[in-house]
C-alpha cells in the first residue's frame, strides 16, 4: 500500500511537472522573436524612423513614415468597413444560431477565416486592382474580407457566453428581440466583443501578402486613397531583400514596430477592461 | 368565456417541446388578487404551464402551444397578438436572480420604463422608487442604487429581481421557484412579500415547497406528467384532496 501510494505520487509529480514545462516552452517562442526583433531593430529605431520619408538605396538614414500612415490608413478603413459589417454576422449568428442560415453562414466564415490570405490578395487583386490600378482603397478591402471573418466568430462566441437567462428576463419584460440584443445582451458581452475586435485589428496590421497586389506599396506619402500606398509588412518584405545594409537595418525597425503594435494592442485592451469585468454567476 | 372577476382564464392548453407534449389540455381560471400556487414532482410541467402565459415558452426552439389564455378578457393567443405588448401585462420572476450584467440596481429597476418608451426621468424616478418600495427592497437599496444590481446578496438580488417586474406594473405576476436558490431568511421575506402584493396584483407561482405552497397561496394546482389534475383553495387540496393522486402526493406517499 505504501509503495502504491509513493508511486502515485510519483506518477503524479512527474506529470505535473511534463504539463508545466510544455506549458512553459510555449510561451518561448514569443519571447525568442521578441528579443531578436528588439535586438537587431532597436539600433536602427529613432526618431527620424517614424518622420522620415525613405532614402535612396545606400542612403544613410531615412524612415518608413509613409508606411506608418498608408499602414494607419488601411487598417482603419478596414475596421471601419468590417466592424459593423462582422458585428451584424455575429450578432445574427449567436442569436439566431440555429436557424438553417445561421449554419451556412457560420460554416462559410470559417472557410473565409482559413482562405489563405494570398488567396485574398488575388481576389482583390482580379476584382479591383484589374480596373482602377493599386490603391489604398483596394488594400483596406483585401484587409476588411480578412478581418471580417473573425469579427464574426469572436463577436459570436463572446455574444454566446452571455447566459440565456439576462435574454429571458429582457423578453419577460415585454422588450423586443432587438432591444434585448442591443441594450442587454451585447453590453454584458462588451469587453469580450471589444478583445476580439483589437485582436482583429493586430492581426491584418501584420497582413503582408494580401497588401502585395492591392496596395502594392510607395516610397513616398500617398496623396489619395486612390493612389499605390506603402503598409509597414509590404515595406519590411522589400527592404529585407535588399542587398544593402541600411536598408535591412529599416526592415528590422520596421519589424519591431509591428511588434510593438501587436503587443500594444494587447496590453491596452486588457488594462482598459479590467476593472470591467463580468456578470454575477 | 370567462367569469367576471377572473383576470386570467386559459382554456384547453397544450404545449410541446418538439414531439415530447409537455402539458396537455389544461384548463384553469385565475381570479383577480390571487395567490395561486403550482405544485407538483420535476418535469410535469409547471414552468412550461407558466412559460405559456406570457408566451415565452414559444421563444425555445421547437417548442410549440395550442389553446386559448384569455388575459383580461384578450386572448394573449389570438390571431395579431403581440407578444410584447403581452408581456408587459404579466410580469415573472426567475427560479435563479438574473439581474442585468453591468446594470446599476436603479438602472435594472428602470431599464423596463426607459426601452419601454417612458422618457420623463422624474415618472422613472417615481416608477422606480414605487417599485423597490414594492419589492420590500427600498431601505436596503436607497443609499446605493448606483452600484451594480450583481453586488447584492442572493435575496436582494431576487427581490431586484421582483421590482425590475413590477415597474412596468403589470396585474399578474408569474414566479418560477422564486426561492429555490435562496436561503430560508431570504426566502421568509419574498413570502411574506408576495403576502403583500396580492393586495395590488395576481401571482402565479411554480413551488417545489409544498409548506411554502400552503403558507402563501389561497389557491392550489397539483399537475403531473404535464396534466393538471387537481385545482382548488389550497387548504382543500392539502387536507380533502379529491383525486386519489393528488391525495398521494401532498401526503408524501408518492413515488
Amino acid at each position: 500500500m505504501d509503495f502504491a501510494y509513493r508511486r502515485r505520487k510519483f506518477v503524479n509529480l512527474v506529470s505535473l511537472a511534463g504539463i508545466f514545462g510544455l506549458a512553459v516552452l510555449a510561451a518561448v517562442p514569443f519571447f525568442v522573436v521578441s528579443v531578436f526583433v528588439l535586438d537587431k531593430g532597436l539600433g536602427a529605431i529613432s526618431w527620424d524612423f517614424f518622420t522620415q520619408l525613405p532614402k535612396g538605396p545606400g542612403e544613410e538614414g531615412g524612415g518608413m513614415a509613409n508606411a506608418i500612415v498608408g499602414s494607419a490608413i488601411m487598417v482603419g478603413l478596414a475596421a471601419v468597413l468590417s466592424i459593423p459589417w462582422g458585428l451584424a454576422a455575429g450578432i445574427f449568428m449567436s442569436e439566431y444560431g440555429d436557424s438553417r442560415t445561421a449554419r451556412c453562414l457560420r460554416f462559410t466564415t470559417d472557410l473565409l477565416a482559413s482562405t489563405p490570405s494570398i488567396v485574398v490578395g488575388i481576389f482583390v487583386y482580379g476584382l479591383i486592382v484589374v480596373y482602377t490600378g493599386f490603391s489604398a482603397w483596394a488594400g483596406a478591402a483585401a484587409l476588411t474580407v480578412i478581418m471580417l471573418p473573425i469579427v464574426a466568430r469572436t463577436s459570436e462566441e463572446m455574444l454566446k457566453l452571455v447566459p440565456d437567462h439576462v435574454r429571458e428576463a429582457g423578453l419577460a419584460l415585454g422588450l423586443p428581440r432587438w432591444k434585448v440584443i442591443v441594450r442587454l445582451v451585447l453590453p454584458a458581452a462588451k469587453s469580450g466583443v471589444i478583445t476580439g475586435l483589437m485582436l482583429a485589428l493586430a492581426r491584418v496590421a501584420g497582413e503582408t501578402a494580401p497588401l502585395l497586389f492591392t496596395a502594392l506599396g510607395n516610397n513616398y506619402h500617398s496623396e489619395s486613397l486612390n493612389q499605390p500606398t506603402a503598409s509597414l509588412p509590404v515595406q519590411v518584405y522589400n527592404y529585407a531583400m535588399s542587398p544593402f545594409e541600411e536598408m535591412q537595418q529599416q526592415a528590422w525597425a520596421g519589424a519591431l514596430v509591428l511588434v510593438l503594435f501587436v503587443v500594444v494592442i494587447n496590453l491596452s485592451t486588457r488594462l482598459l477592461l479590467r476593472s470591467k469585468q463580468g456578470w454575477s454567476s | 368565456m370567462s367569469a367576471s372577476n377572473s383576470i386570467l382564464h386559459v382554456n384547453q392548453l397544450d404545449a410541446w417541446f418538439g414531439n415530447f407534449h409537455a402539458l396537455k389540455n389544461i384548463s384553469v381560471d385565475v381570479k383577480d388578487h390571487d395567490v395561486m400556487a403550482l405544485i407538483g414532482p420535476s418535469g410535469c410541467g409547471k414552468s412550461t404551464f407558466i412559460r405559456c402565459l406570457n408566451r415565452l415558452h414559444e421563444e425555445i426552439e421547437g417548442a410549440k402551444v395550442s389553446g386559448d389564455v384569455f388575459l383580461e378578457g384578450q386572448n394573449i393567443y389570438g390571431p395579431g397578438k403581440d407578444p410584447v405588448v403581452i408581456r408587459r401585462r404579466i410580469g415573472m420572476v426567475f427560479q435563479k436572480p438574473n439581474p442585468f450584467p453591468g446594470l446599476s440596481i436603479y438602472d435594472n429597476v428602470a431599464i423596463g420604463l426607459k426601452l419601454g418608451g417612458m422618457r420623463d426621468r422624474h415618472q422613472v424616478e417615481e416608477h422606480v422608487h414605487q417599485a423597490l418600495c414594492g419589492a420590500a427592497l427600498w431601505d436596503e437599496v436607497k443609499d446605493k442604487l448606483k452600484r451594480p444590481g450583481a453586488s447584492l446578496s442572493g435575496g436582494q438580488q431576487q427581490r431586484l429581481c421582483i421590482a425590475r417586474a413590477l415597474a412596468v406594473q403589470p396585474p399578474v405576476l408569474l414566479m418560477d421557484e422564486p426561492t429555490s436558490a435562496l436561503d430560508p431568511i431570504s426566502t421568509g421575506r419574498i413570502e411574506e412579500l408576495i403576502q403583500q402584493l396580492k393586495a395590488t396584483i395576481t401571482v402565479i407561482i411554480v413551488t417545489h415547497n409544498m409548506q411554502q405552497a400552503a403558507r402563501i397561496a389561497n389557491r392550489t394546482a397539483y399537475f403531473l406528467l404535464g396534466e393538471m389534475v387537481e385545482v382548488g383553495q389550497t387548504q382543500q387540496i392539502f387536507e380533502a384532496p379529491v383525486d386519489t393522486r393528488t391525495r398521494d402526493y401532498v401526503t408524501g406517499q408518492f413515488g
